[in-house]
């Protein structure tokens, strides 16, 4: 099985520890064999581990080190945030924060949208069960 | 990024006397892990320099060097003098960082865990900021790459906290990326 994600300059990665939890960085350049400099349109340029990262699938087409003009063009360009928000990994993500920020009204919504959808989905198969027997 | 080595200047002199009105000025630059510790180091190294002893002698000023571009890497060249089981011996060692003080830190952890040399017993000569072309190691010119590129063949799977962290797991991990 080759891989098919790689460290390369312009690989999106998102971080999985520490501080900066939860978000996406580009990786600007690498620093040695475990650390990459990273960037991201909302902090300081800076290292981290490799151990922190998660590669993603995005790549972006940036130079070695660009400024932060630059990488936020080329971030837009290659339409990051969108890719990000409707790939099922960032999907996933989005889904989680949310359920984790509810309250507990929010929660009996859910419960009632939960019991209306179940409803439906039974009359379907009632209908369907009609039909063949 | 904490770092705990700081490069400090210091800059002292000898107490002027009946003969000498205006002593010399020396100025250094050192890492120490804080400020009484550079004093300390500055005055050692002094003695073995110039006929000065901190009894003689007197601090000018102390102060904390900071890295003027933390956001960009660089290749840092270090000689330095270093006391094995044996001997005295020099070295030159090459190290990828974005500051200074970072890789003086790599090279007191690779002396220690490579040559089990504490780090009392290396003095570092000289540093100096090496432009890619002039870089001797191996380990560092092979990232000297605009377009590297390598996979992440193993990889651990960690809680994004130490609170999540749990000695027993239900499965065995996925290592592949």
């Amino acid at each position: 099985m080759p891989f098919k994600r790689y460290v390369e300059i312009g690989r999106i990665a998102l971080v999985n520890y520490g501080k900066d939890y939860g978000k996406l960085v580009v990786i600007v350049d690498v620093i040695d064999q475990n650390r990459a400099l990273v960037d991201s349109p909302d902090m300081v340029r800076g290292q981290m581990n490799f151990k922190r990262l998660t590669l993603t699938d995005i790549k972006i087409d940036i130079k070695r080190v660009p400024n932060k003009k630059t990488l936020i063009a080329a971030m837009e360009a290659a339409d990051v945030k969108n890719k990000w928000e409707n790939s099922s990994w960032g999907r996933k993500l989005i889904v989680q924060k949310k359920r984790a920020s509810l309250n507990d009204f929010d929660r009996f919504k859910i419960m009632l949208a939960k019991i209306k959808k179940a409803g439906v989905v039974r009359q379907e198969l009632a209908k369907l069960k009609k039909e063949t027997a | 990024m904490s770092y705990k080595f700081h490069q400090f200047q210091v800059v002292g002199r000898a107490l002027p006397t009946e003969s000498d009105e205006h002593p010399k000025i020396y100025r250094m630059k050192l890492w120490a892990t804080n400020e009484v510790r550079a004093k300390s180091k500055f005055w050692y190294y002094l003695r073995k320099l110039k006929k000065v002893k901190k009894s003689n002698g007197q601090m000018l000023a102390i102060n904390e060097i900071f890295e003027k571009n933390p956001t960009t890497i660089k290749n840092y060249g270090i000689w330095l003098r270093y006391q094995s089981r044996t001997g005295y011996h020099n070295m030159y060692k090459e190290y990828r960082d974005t500051t200074l003080n970072g890789s003086i830190e790599q090279m007191y952890t690779e002396m220690a865990s490579r040559h089990r040399v504490r780090h009392h017993c290396i003095q570092v000569i000289k540093t100096a900021t090496i432009p890619a072309k002039l870089c001797k190691r191996e380990s560092t010119k092979q990232f000297h790459n605009s377009k590297i590129k390598f996979p992440l063949v193993f990889k651990k799977v960690r809680p994004p906290t130490r609170k999540l962290k749990t000695t027993y797991k239900a499965s065995r991990p996925n290592l592949f990326v």
